[in-house]
């Protein structure tokens, strides 16, 4: 059996004395798009900025067969980890051209130009912008280029924290699209999201978290189906 | 007053405006990577010249020796920061770092002092600049994720600290360097010195340098990067806690700068860098902290106020200046654009 990429087992969050996160164990395998979906609050992002090491964190946490939970966010994204986070965390002062760049700041020039012309054949608007601000973009225009600041460093791993919060669906549906060809190209891909429903259709395992604790997992056409999650997550419809 | 006058003064102006320009973009540069107000750059700059000084007479300066122990204080915070992870990498690094380079920089005192004005200004730099980094791990690394106040307020203890250490180790006593160059050239009724060419040749190729380094190279934007978006820089990889040391490497090596275009015009004491330091902070705080053109532009004002003032009311000189702070700040509080930056 492979060894799966990323692995957190027994993974403990705390804000003080508020447990946020409580012993959440999860895989990601190579080529795999594996979805948590859960109720706002229920630690989803604390459990993804915990993986990328902004947060201190109990338990085993390994990536690529290594362990990783004493790394620094920097050395993590060397591995080959990479998060975009809710906000995006944009230079928003700077280009598009100048994050992208940064996106690939341990790469030489030559390197990065290449992997930049990659990212301007799969995000066509990035390369119509290039040279505009950041901060100027729209909302979805904002999320492809955190998605493609996060790509120019060659992820194995890319960890996505609500990527469809805030957009218009016709902008939610091209980002699931992304996700997808992202997945063909062999990035895998864990996806946070509240948005059940779309989480589900594109990703092939999920897990369900509630209050901090994993309540269920499974194969995600599976959970798409189970009355419980119906009910609570993806509406009466 | 006639234009001889008028013209020593504005030349005057010009050329001290010039050197506040160089602290004041010190401290644009500091603020914007680690938001840290750079209260010690004056010392930099008193240490700058000092060292040009002694190195110029012949001794050893005291920040050679400085340096070593800076670094060794430096090492030992790593050491305990890095203990459970230690490879051998990393001792060869910190031993070349911190033990290695200002070593060789404090027998290349011992063995330079005296020999050339070249070897002076070179050496100067190096040992100056080369504190930053280590200031900046002792001092201010351990609270980098702290507020601006915070910031503030170490930075004030680090001006005290500096300020001590100078008498220690230059002692009470002033002292003067000789010019760069005997080179002068008239330019009507008004002698330009070799001395002010240079100072205005070297505020001229650091604008053009930072101009360069921060829009041309990644690893200025990365600076940049971090002062715009702390989190997002390490999410792309930028190592945040490294950019500090660089940027407190340029500021010191700019104050280093600085200290010997100033060596030559006026006596410098232990204690003279902070006042000279508190005008370059004038023009950064006019220039917003922020933009280094608009910075250069109040240097400049500045210096032609005190040059003027000096002449019409030397004894309100200083309370001329610093007065200018105020309608300044007020303008600013109420068209209030702010540097903080996210998202």
């Amino acid at each position: 059996m492979t060894k799966p990429l990323l692995s957190l087992s027994n993974l403990s969050v705390s804000y003080g004395k508020v447990e946020a996160v409580r012993g959440v164990s999860l895989e990601v395998f190579a080529g795999e798009i594996v979805t948590v979906i859960g109720a706002n609050g229920a630690g989803k992002s604390t459990l993804l900025n915990a993986a990328m090491g902004i947060l201190p964190a109990v338990g085993e946490q390994t990536f690529d067969g290594a362990s990783i939970g004493r790394l620094e966010v920097e050395d993590r994204v060397a591995a080959g980890l990479s998060l975009v986070s809710e906000r995006r965390e944009l230079f928003s002062s700077m280009s598009v051209e100048d994050n992208l760049r940064l996106g690939a700041v341990r790469f030489s020039e030559r390197e990065a130009q290449a992997r930049m012309a990659g990212v301007f054949d799969r995000f066509p608007r990035l390369k119509e912008r290039r040279r505009q601000e950041a901060g100027t973009m729209s909302g979805g225009e904002r999320q492809m280029l955190a998605m493609g600041r996060a790509l120019m460093a060659g992820p194995k791993v890319l960890m996505l924290d609500e990527p469809s919060l805030g957009l218009a669906p016709r902008i939610v549906a091209d980002i699931f699209t992304i996700i997808e060809d992202l997945r063909k190209s062999g990035v895998a891909i864990l996806l946070v999201e509240q948005n059940a429903r779309a989480a589900l259709n594109a990703a092939d395992r999920a897990y369900v978290m509630e209050l901090g604790e994993i309540t269920m997992s499974g194969k995600a056409a599976d959970l798409a189906n189970d009355p419980q999650i119906e009910r609570s997550y993806l509406g009466l419809h | 007053m006639d234009l001889t006058i008028l013209l020593f003064l504005v030349q005057d102006g010009v050329t001290n405006g010039a050197i506040y320009a160089l602290l004041g973009f010190a401290l644009v540069l500091v603020f914007a990577v680690t938001r840290i107000i750079f209260i010690p750059q004056g010392e930099f700059v008193a240490y700058g010249a000092l060292t040009y000084a002694m190195l110029q007479a012949g001794h050893v300066p005291g920040t050679a020796y400085l340096l070593p122990i800076f670094a060794l204080i430096a090492l030992l915070f790593d050491l305990y920061a890095e203990r459970s992870r230690i490879t051998g990498g990393f001792l060869i690094r910190q031993g070349i770092e911190k033990i290695v380079v200002p070593l060789a920089l404090l027998f290349a005192a011992r063995e330079l002092a005296g020999v050339s004005t070249i070897a002076s200004l070179v050496l100067t730099v190096a040992i100056v600049s080369a504190l930053g980094p280590h200031l900046y791990r002792i001092a201010f690394q351990p609270l980098a994720d702290r507020s601006v106040l915070v910031l503030l307020i170490a930075a004030v203890g680090t001006h005290l600290a500096l300020t001590g250490l100078g008498l220690v180790f230059f002692g009470a006593e002033g002292l003067r360097a000789d010019a760069l160059t005997d080179f002068s050239v008239d330019l009507g009724p008004l002698p330009v010195s070799g001395q002010n060419i240079a100072v205005y040749a070297a505020t001229l190729l650091l604008i053009a340098g930072l101009y360069w380094f921060f829009e041309r190279t990644v690893q200025g934007k990365a600076l940049r990067a971090t002062a715009v978006n702390r989190l997002g820089a390490r999410l792309v990889g930028i190592r945040t806690k490294g950019t500090g040391k660089v940027a407190l490497a340029l500021a010191a090596g700019i104050g280093a700068v600085s200290g010997v275009l100033l060596a030559p015009m006026t006596t410098i004491y232990y204690d003279t860098g902070f006042v000279i330091g508190l005008k370059g902070f004038v023009a950064a705080i006019i220039g917003g902290l922020a933009s280094y053109p608009l910075t250069a532009a109040a240097a400049i004002t500045v210096g032609l106020i005190e040059s003027f003032s000096s002449f019409f009311a030397s004894d309100y000189k200083e309370v001329i200046v610093f007065t200018l702070l105020i309608p300044v700040l007020l303008v600013r509080s109420f068209t209030g654009k702010h540097t903080e930056d996210e998202d």
